[in-house]
């Protein structure tokens, strides 16, 4: 017979590494965020890039893609922070660095697919009664056809930063002093492992709760009407709970 | 003021315009007619160059619209578009989607665009729905907002490509109406239409196209009372 001897929970060991935990959410956030911002603009660029009917401008966005679509985002991280960096740099410049670098690479190529497909899911008149008033395609993309695709691209986008925050926790194998690290370090110093990765667990778990409440919020803004009295109210559980 | 000589057109295999040369002068109002298919939309989005040209010139007040030397945004600015689906931009109130436009191309600050706009929608009489977005307007109205924002550049020459096609029948009048109030105004205008009443009444000359070939081209007096061709007499058979 198998017999689950569960250890007496110790939480009172988490509490002593707070400061570790405290620092591993800032580092957490701060790759998710660095890497999310510059995956949207590097996935704008690329997303655009793939759309391009110059060959010389399509295909090196269409192999940068499939590269970072292709390949295991651990293994671009270990080649970024031990291959790339070094070779470039002469020198390691941290982990953070190496982490943020490797997180927007790849985010960048997840995002390039996404906005892609939101451009392309406007209506091609849409483009042509913008350049049938005189507008150069870029005028017509930031004016018409962007802020139309935009909207499309909440939901999706939205999906790729809850996926980032957890990805991140891969950065733990160059020694990022990231949440799941904290996890580490304390099951290394006890040699007991429930407290912290559970601990860890929560506080990814509490994390991405706060982000899809976030992208919950943005994607209202933006979904149904355009005209902005018929947009859904956003604050309307306060009026409702008020008025019964 | 357009001239277009030797005018060809194919999507890959298909040839849908098949050497066309026709001269378009100042003020003139241009119905073009024909089966669907036959090439109407294609023949007026070469003329702005929606369409690339496959063999042939189009000149546009002398300058070659389809030379790798012209800005071709330069000629779109005189060239007003209206489409059968009015490609209104739903994130842009009324007077945005007609601002826009002269703002960003023409430059033009916004308090003067936006009267501008305001003279334009009183124009075809929708001085109301400026703050309007198209989702809340019906489809006569949108058309006549798609009017107001391409006459909004000033432009010398107006393209309509079937404007009444995708509208409900009680609304056709309505955006017939402006357009007539153009036509009186002197504006020069090519208009792809099924509306033979609109083309007999206001058109300077009828175009019969079919296959890609102009079949007939006259008076609409000529083109729908003593049609030359048996084409021309075979479609109007069915339409009138
Ligand atoms: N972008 C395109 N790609 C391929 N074929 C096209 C395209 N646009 C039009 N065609 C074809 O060209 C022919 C003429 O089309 P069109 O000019 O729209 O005719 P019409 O406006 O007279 O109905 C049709 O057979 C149509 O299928
Ligand atoms: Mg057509």
């Amino acid at each position: 017979m198998i017999t689950i001897d569960f250890p007496d929970i110790r939480f009172d060991m988490i509490w002593n590494y707070k400061e570790l935990f405290i620092r591993g959410i800032w580092v957490t956030l701060g790759l998710t965020l660095i890497g999310y911002v510059s995956g949207v603009i590097l996935g704008l660029l690329l997303g655009m890039g793939k759309l391009s009917k110059k060959k010389w401008i399509y295909y090196p966005c269409k192999y940068y893609v499939d590269f970072f679509r292709g390949t295991p985002l651990l293994v671009q991280i270990l080649l970024i922070h031990l291959a790339l960096i070094p070779t470039v740099f002469g020198e390691s410049l941290g982990y953070f660095v190496s982490g943020a670098l490797a997180l927007s690479l790849n985010c960048g190529a997840y995002n390039a697919e996404i906005i892609r497909a939101g451009i392309q899911s406007i209506e091609k008149g849409q483009m042509e009664a913008g350049r049938s008033l005189g507008m150069p395609r870029g005028v017509a993309m930031r004016y018409v056809i962007l802020p139309q695709a935009f909207r499309r691209m909440v939901p999706p986008l939205g999906n790729e930063l809850i996926a980032l925050l957890k990805d991140s926790s891969l950065v733990t194998v160059i020694a990022a002093n990231d949440l799941l690290y904290a996890g580490k370090v304390v099951a290394g110093a006890y040699a007991r492992f429930w407290e912290p990765y559970i601990t860890v667990a929560i506080l990814y778990l509490l994390l991405t709760y706060i982000f899809t409440k976030v992208i919950t919020y943005v994607e209202k803004r933006f979904s149904n009407s355009y005209v902005p009295s018929q947009r859904r109210r956003i604050f309307s559980f306060g009026r409702s709970a008020a008025g019964g | 003021m357009i001239k277009i000589q030797g005018l060809y057109k194919s999507f890959g295999d298909l040839q849908v315009l098949k050497g066309i040369d026709y001269e378009i002068n100042e003020k003139e109002v241009i119905c073009v007619i024909g089966p669907s298919g036959s090439g109407k939309s294609t023949f007026l989005r070469c003329i702005n160059l929606l369409e690339d040209i496959t063999d042939g010139v189009v000149f546009i007040d002398g300058v070659k619209v389809n030379d790798p030397g012209t800005d071709i945004n330069e000629i779109r600015k005189e060239v007003g578009m209206v489409f059968q689906q009015f490609n209104l931009f739903p994130h842009m109130t009324v007077l945005d989607n007609i601002t826009i436009s002269p703002r960003k191309i023409r430059k033009m600050d916004s308090k003067e665009a936006n009267a501008l706009a305001r003279q334009l929608l009183d124009k075809v009489g929708l001085a109301d729905k400026a703050d309007a977005y198209p989702e809340q307007l019906s489809g006569g109205q949108m058309q006549r907002v798609a009017i107001a924002r391409a006459l909004a550049m000033q432009p010398k020459v107006m393209l309509f490509d079937e404007p009444t096609s995708a509208l409900d029948p009680e609304m056709v009048k309505e955006v017939l109406d402006v357009m007539k109030q153009l036509v009186y105004e002197g504006m020069t205008m090519v208009v792809v239409t099924h509306e033979m009443g609109f083309a007999r009444e206001m058109g300077d000359r009828v175009l019969f196209m079919d296959e890609g070939i102009l079949i007939e081209d006259g008076t609409p007096e000529d083109v729908f009372d003593m049609p030359k061709s048996d084409r021309t007499k075979a479609f109007l058979s069915k339409v009138l």
